[in-house]
C-alpha cells in the first residue's frame, strides 16, 4: 500500500507544480514551497522528504527545487 | 421555548420600489406611499383591510374577484382597489352602502357554487372565503344554483359533468376542484413566484377550471415541481397540505431556517403542541422572500422516520451487532477508546469531521474538540469535497473566500453566466428568483456539459449554451478572458483603480496568446468558437454581469484554477462591488459556508486564519487555556491515506456520510476499516456507520437552537420547536464527549458558543443572538466597521487591497478516455433528493426519484445495445456498479450523467482518487467509464449490501 501512497504524494506535488510553473520562476518555487508548508500535514512532508532524499524520482524539477524551502517537520508526538 | 408572533399581514399586492412618493386620502386618512402602489396596499398600510379574494401580496394584482371594489371621488364606477394605482390627491372610500351591497352580491354568487361544509372542511379557520363572507356581512344566499361544480350528482341524480374528483396524486398536497373559486392565485403563483407554469386555467366562463397542464395530467404527472407556492396562495381548501387535512390547523409558529441546500430559506414552523403541522416559507426571510422548494416545505418527514436511532450504541468490532447503551456508558466507552489510541499512537492519530448540516455552534465545538482536547489540527468537513477550491481561488484573487453578493442582487443583474450549476435542481429557490429576472429581460449564458432545465424552459431561454466536454472548464473560461482582452472589452478604469496594473499587464500578455483563443481550444472543449466569442461579448458589454457557479466548477483537478479564472473575468469587466454583479458560489449544503467559517479546515482556525500565525493561535490559546498545534492537520483524503498506513486510528464524524459522499468508495472503506475507533454522530445508521464502533444518535434541526450560514454569508437562526427525540441537541452530545475526554466545557445554551465565536473571530465580532433577534439575520463580516453586516463585498476595494490577476493555464486532467473507458461520467443532483439522500430518501420525495439512473445519449446507447429503462453496468478503473439507463439528448454524445442520492447505486464506487491540485477536492465531475447492458446488481453491490445488512444488526434489548 505504501508504494500507492508514495505515488499519490508525488502526483499531488507535481499537480501543484503544474500550476506554479506558469508563474515567474522564483514566484513558482516560492508558491510550491508555501503551498506545501501551509497545507501538508507533517506526516505528508516527512514522506515527501523521504522520497526527495532517496533520489527524488518522479518529481517535476520545480518541486525538487522548492524542496529546499519546505519545512522539515520536527515530528514529536 | 420562545414563541415568535411576528405580524405577517397580507397587503394584497406587492410593494412598489418607486422612490417617488404619492399622497392620497383613504376613508378620511391621509397616506403617503411610493408611486405604483395599489389603493388596496395603501389602505392596508394604514390598517384598513379591503375585502379581497384574488389578491395576495406575493403576486401581481389580477382584478378578477370584484370584491375589493372602492369608490374614488370624481371617478366613475367602482374600480378594483388591487389594480388601481394610487394618484396624488385621490379621495378613496372603501366602505359605503353601495359598496356593501355590491360586495354582498359578489359573495352570494361565489357561495352559490361552493359546498357549505365549513365545519368539516380542512380549511376551517384558515379560509379566506369564510373570512370574506363574514367581512361583507353575508347573511343569506338567494340563489339556488341549477348547475354547480361541487355536487357529484345533479338534482335528478345523474352524474354532474362539471364535478371533478379530488386529485390526491401528490404526496404532500391535495387538489379538490369542488372547493375552487377560480381566483387563479395558484396559477399566478406557479408562474410568477416559482416560474414553472405547470398550472393553467382551462376553459372559459362557467367552464373555467384550474388544471395541472393537460386535461389528462394529474398534479403528479404534470410539470409541477411541488414547491407548494400554489398551496400557500390558495385562499380556500382547494389546494391544501395533507398534513393540515390530517392534523388540523396550527396554533403557533416559530421562525427557523431550512436544513437543506445553501440557499438557507427562512420558514415558519407551524405547530400544534409539539407536532409540526406544516412548514411555510417566511415572507420576511431575506434569502427566499417567501418562497420554498419541495424539500424545504414538505420533506421534513425524515425527522420522525422509524429509521431514526434514538439510543446510543457501541460495539467492540464492526463485525459485532450493535448494543444499545445509556448515554454515560456510550461516552465512557468512546472516551476510553480514544484515550487508548492517543496513549499508544500519539495525539496526531485521531481527528474529527465536522458537519455542514449541523449548526455553526455545533461545528465550532467539534473543531474545538480536536484542537483543544485531542490537541491536533486534524479536522475537516464536507466542504473539502465541494467548495474548498472556492476558498483557495477567491482567497488568492480577492483576499477572501466569501461570495460577493446577497441573493437580492440577482434582481439587478443584466447578464448571468451560470457555470457548472443546476439551480432548478440544486438551489431551487434561487432558480425561481433567477427565472423571474430572466423573464424580465436579463440574459443567460449556461456553461455546462448537460442541457440543464435553464437552457430552455417555459418563458426563458439561454442566449448561449456552451456545452463543453467535462474537464475543460479552465480552457473555456480562459478563452472567454482571451476574447475580452484581445477584443478590448475589458474595463480599464476598474482595473487601473482596483487591481494591480502591472500584474494585469503580465496577465494580458499571457491571455492574449493565440493558444488561448476560442478557435484554438474549440476542438478540445467542444465549444464552437463563434458561440464562445458571442457569449464573452454579451457578458462584457450587457450591463451588470454576474457569475453564479457550483460544483461543476470546483470538483475537478483544476477546480481552484477555474475559480481563479472566474474571479479574473469579474475583475476584467469591473463586475464587482455593486448590486447585480459579482462572483457567487452556490454552496451545496445548508451550512457549508458556516462550517468553513467555523474553522473546520485543518490549516485554519475560525475566521480563515492559518494555524501557523502565532498571534492568531495566542488569541485562542489564552481563552481555551491550551497550546494549539502550529502545523496543519490532515484533510479527509489524507486521513484515509494515513489510516490505511496505520498512523491514523480514531475519528469522530458528526453528521456526514463520507462512505457514500466521498470519492473512491473502496478506498474510504479501507481507511475506515483500518481505524480502531470510529464514532458516528448522525440521525440514522448511515453508510459510514457500517464501519463505526460508537454511534451517537443526533437531533434534527427542529430539535435544537443554533445558526446556519447560507451561501450569501447570511447568519440565520435555527430555533428549537420540539424537544430532541433522543434527549440531547448535538452540541450537548459533543460537549458530553469532550467532558468524558477531560475537558471542562460548560455551555448551557448555543448563544454562549456564539458569544465565544464572536470574541475570537473578527468577522463575527458583532454577531450575537440578541442582534439576530432584532435584525432577523445578518451577513458577515459583522463587526465595528459593519455593525449591520455586509450584503456586498469589495465595494470600495478588495479585501486583499488590489485585486490580483493570476494566469490560468489549462492542464488536461489525467482522467482520460481510452479504448477501455471511452465515455466521460459526470454527476449531479435532482430536485427531489438531497446529497446522499439520508434525509430525502426517508420522505415521500421518493415518488419523484426512487433510484439513480444513468443518462446516456441515444447514439452511445445504440452503439452499446442499451435500451431505455434497462439495467446497465457502469465501470471505471476504480470499480463498477449497475443502474438503469435513461436515454436522453440532454447529455452530449460521449458523456453520461447520474446522481448520487442512493447507496444502492454507490456512484462513488466509480469515481477516482484524482483531486484538485490546490485543495484535494475530488474530481467527481470527470470519470472515464464504459457502459454495457447488464442483468442487475454487480458483485460489488451484492457484497456491499450484505456487509451493510450485517453491520446494521442491533441486539434486542435484554
Amino acid at each position: 500500500m505504501s508504494a500507492d501512497t508514495d505515488a499519490k504524494l508525488i502526483y499531488m506535488a507535481n499537480q501543484i507544480a503544474r500550476f506554479m510553473e506558469t508563474k515567474p520562476h522564483a514566484e513558482g518555487v516560492e508558491g510550491i514551497a508555501s503551498h506545501i508548508n501551509d497545507f501538508w500535514e507533517p506526516r505528508m512532508r516527512l514522506k515527501f522528504f523521504a522520497l526527495i532524499d532517496s533520489g527524488a524520482a518522479g518529481f517535476r524539477p520545480l518541486v525538487v527545487e522548492a524542496a529546499a524551502k519546505i519545512r522539515r517537520p520536527a515530528m514529536a508526538a | 421555548m420562545k414563541d415568535f408572533i411576528i405580524p405577517d399581514r397580507d397587503f394584497g399586492t406587492p410593494a412598489s420600489k418607486s422612490k417617488t412618493m404619492v399622497t392620497l386620502n383613504i376613508d378620511g386618512f391621509d397616506i403617503t406611499v411610493p408611486e405604483g402602489t395599489s389603493i388596496m396596499r395603501a389602505a392596508a398600510e394604514i390598517g384598513i383591510t379591503v375585502p379581497k379574494l384574488c389578491a395576495t401580496d406575493s403576486i401581481d394584482a389580477f382584478g378578477s374577484c370584484r370584491l375589493c371594489l372602492v369608490e374614488i371621488e370624481g371617478r366613475a364606477g367602482t374600480p378594483a382597489s388591487c389594480t388601481t394605482p394610487v394618484a396624488p390627491g385621490l379621495k378613496v372610500h372603501t366602505q359605503n352602502a353601495k359598496l356593501k351591497q355590491l360586495r354582498r352580491g359578489v359573495m352570494e354568487l361565489y357561495i352559490s357554487d361552493h359546498p357549505l361544509d365549513c365545519l368539516t372542511c380542512s380549511a376551517n379557520g384558515d379560509c379566506e372565503l369564510q373570512d370574506m363572507a363574514g367581512a361583507v356581512g353575508l347573511r343569506d344566499v338567494r340563489y339556488e344554483a341549477v348547475e354547480t361544480h361541487f355536487k357529484p350528482k345533479n338534482n335528478s341524480g345523474e352524474a354532474n359533468p362539471q364535478y371533478l374528483p379530488k386529485d390526491d396524486s401528490n404526496p404532500y398536497f391535495a387538489y379538490d376542484p369542488a372547493k375552487c373559486i377560480v381566483c387563479s392565485r395558484c396559477v399566478r403563483a406557479c408562474e410568477e413566484v416559482q416560474g414553472t407554469f405547470a398550472l393553467t386555467i382551462e376553459g372559459r366562463g362557467f367552464d373555467s377550471r384550474v388544471s395541472f397542464g393537460a386535461k389528462t395530467d394529474t398534479a403528479l404527472t404534470s410539470d409541477c415541481v411541488s414547491c407548494g407556492a400554489c398551496v400557500q396562495a390558495c385562499p380556500t381548501a382547494t389546494l391544501q397540505e395533507k398534513s393540515v387535512i390530517e392534523i388540523g390547523t396550527p396554533e403557533r409558529s416559530v421562525i427557523t431556517t431550512c436544513a437543506y441546500c445553501g440557499v438557507g430559506c427562512s420558514f415558519k414552523a407551524e405547530m400544534r403542541g409539539d407536532e409540526l403541522v406544516r412548514m411555510t416559507p417566511y415572507k420576511h426571510g431575506k434569502a427566499n422572500r417567501g418562497h420554498s422548494c419541495v424539500k424545504g416545505r414538505f420533506a421534513y418527514g425524515y425527522a420522525s422516520h422509524k429509521d431514526r436511532i434514538l439510543s446510543p450504541m457501541i460495539r467492540d468490532s464492526i463485525s459485532d451487532p450493535w448494543k444499545e447503551v445509556s448515554w454515560p456508558e456510550a461516552m465512557e466507552f468512546a472516551a476510553n477508546r480514544m484515550k487508548g489510541i492517543i496513549a499508544k499512537h500519539g495525539r496526531h492519530s485521531v481527528g474529527v469531521i465536522t458537519s455542514s448540516r449541523c449548526t455553526n455552534e455545533e461545528t465550532y465545538l467539534v473543531q474545538k474538540l480536536t484542537r483543544a482536547v485531542f490537541r491536533n489540527n486534524n479536522t475537516d468537513t464536507c466542504a473539502r469535497v465541494c467548495h474548498s477550491p472556492t476558498g483557495y481561488g477567491l482567497g488568492q484573487t480577492f483576499g477572501t473566500s466569501a461570495g460577493t453578493q446577497d441573493f437580492d442582487s440577482v434582481e439587478h443583474t443584466d447578464t448571468v453566466i451560470l457555470i457548472g450549476a443546476n439551480p432548478t435542481d440544486g438551489h431551487p429557490v434561487f432558480a425561481s428568483r433567477l427565472k423571474k429576472r430572466l423573464r424580465a429581460g436579463a440574459k443567460l449564458i449556461v456553461i455546462d456539459p448537460r442541457r440543464i432545465d435553464l437552457v430552455d424552459g417555459p418563458h426563458i431561454k439561454a442566449s448561449h449554451h456552451l456545452q463543453l466536454t467535462p474537464g475543460t472548464n479552465v480552457a473555456v473560461v480562459t478563452a472567454i478572458a482571451h476574447t475580452i482582452v484581445t477584443e478590448g472589452l475589458f474595463n480599464e478604469d476598474f482595473i487601473r483603480t482596483r487591481c494591480d496594473w502591472d500584474e494585469f499587464q503580465d496577465y494580458a500578455e499571457f491571455i492574449s496568446d493565440p493558444r488561448h483563443s476560442p478557435e484554438a481550444t474549440q476542438l478540445l472543449t467542444g465549444v464552437p468558437a463563434e458561440e464562445l466569442r458571442a457569449a464573452a461579448r454579451l457578458y462584457a458589454r450587457n450591463g451588470n454581469g454576474a457569475i453564479y457557479y457550483g460544483l461543476g466548477v470546483t470538483e475537478h483537478s483544476q477546480g481552484s484554477t477555474t475559480v481563479i479564472g472566474i474571479a479574473n473575468l469579474a475583475m476584467l469587466t469591473g463586475n464587482i462591488g455593486r448590486p447585480g454583479v459579482g462572483v457567487n458560489p452556490l454552496r451545496g449544503q445548508n451550512n457549508v459556508q458556516g462550517s468553513c467559517d467555523m474553522g473546520s479546515f485543518p490549516h485554519e482556525l475560525p475566521g480563515y486564519r492559518h494555524v501557523k500565525n502565532d498571534s492568531v493561535r495566542e488569541v485562542f490559546e489564552s481563552l481555551w487555556g491550551v497550546q494549539i498545534d502550529n502545523e496543519p492537520g490532515l484533510r479527509i483524503p489524507n486521513m484515509l491515506d494515513a489510516a490505511v498506513e496505520g498512523t491514523f486510528k480514531g475519528l469522530y464524524c458528526q453528521g456526514e456520510d463520507i462512505l457514500q459522499s466521498d470519492p473512491d468508495t473502496k478506498h474510504v472503506a479501507a481507511g475506515l476499516a483500518a481505524m480502531d475507533c470510529v464514532i458516528v454522530h448522525d440521525l440514522f445508521l448511515n453508510e459510514t456507520a457500517n464501519y463505526a464502533h460508537v454511534f451517537f444518535p443526533g437531533s434534527s434541526f427542529l430539535e435544537k437552537d443554533g445558526t446556519f450560514t447560507n451561501a450569501e454569508r447570511r447568519i440565520n437562526r435555527v430555533r428549537k420547536v420540539m424537544a430532541p427525540k433522543q434527549g440531547y441537541a448535538d452540541w450537548e452530545v459533543t460537549q458530553m464527549f469532550a467532558q468524558a475526554m477531560g475537558a471542562n466545557w460548560a455551555y448551557t445554551h448555543p448563544a454562549q458558543i456564539m458569544d465565544e465565536i464572536a470574541l475570537l473571530t473578527p468577522s463575527f465580532a458583532g454577531v450575537s443572538y440578541e442582534k439576530l433577534e432584532t435584525m432577523g439575520s445578518v451577513q458577515w463580516p459583522c463587526n465595528e466597521k459593519a455593525p449591520e453586516g455586509t450584503p456586498l463585498m469589495h465595494i470600495d476595494g478588495f479585501v486583499r487591497g488590489k485585486g490580483k490577476f493570476i494566469v490560468t493555464e489549462y492542464v488536461a486532467t489525467d482522467e482520460k478516455t481510452g479504448p477501455r473507458f471511452p465515455l466521460l461520467l459526470t454527476t449531479g443532483r435532482i430536485l427531489s433528493q438531497y446529497n446522499v439522500g439520508a434525509q430525502t430518501r426517508r420522505t415521500e420525495n421518493v415518488v419523484w426519484h426512487d433510484q439513480d439512473v444513468l443518462e446516456i445519449h441515444p447514439h452511445d446507447a445504440e452503439l452499446r445495445g442499451v435500451r431505455d429503462g434497462q439495467f446497465v453496468k457502469l465501470a471505471s478503473r476504480s470499480g463498477e456498479t449497475s443502474l438503469k439507463a435513461k436515454i436522453t439528448d440532454r447529455v452530449a454524445p460521449g458523456v453520461v450523467y447520474t446522481t448520487f442520492h442512493h447507496p444502492d447505486t454507490q456512484a462513488n464506487v466509480i469515481t477516482t482518487d484524482f483531486s484538485d491540485w490546490a485543495t484535494n477536492c475530488p474530481e467527481y465531475k470527470v470519470t472515464a467509464v464504459q457502459v454495457s447492458p447488464s442483468n442487475g446488481p454487480t458483485e460489488w453491490q451484492a457484497e456491499y449490501n450484505a456487509q451493510a445488512a450485517q453491520s446494521r444488526r442491533i441486539l434486542a434489548a435484554e
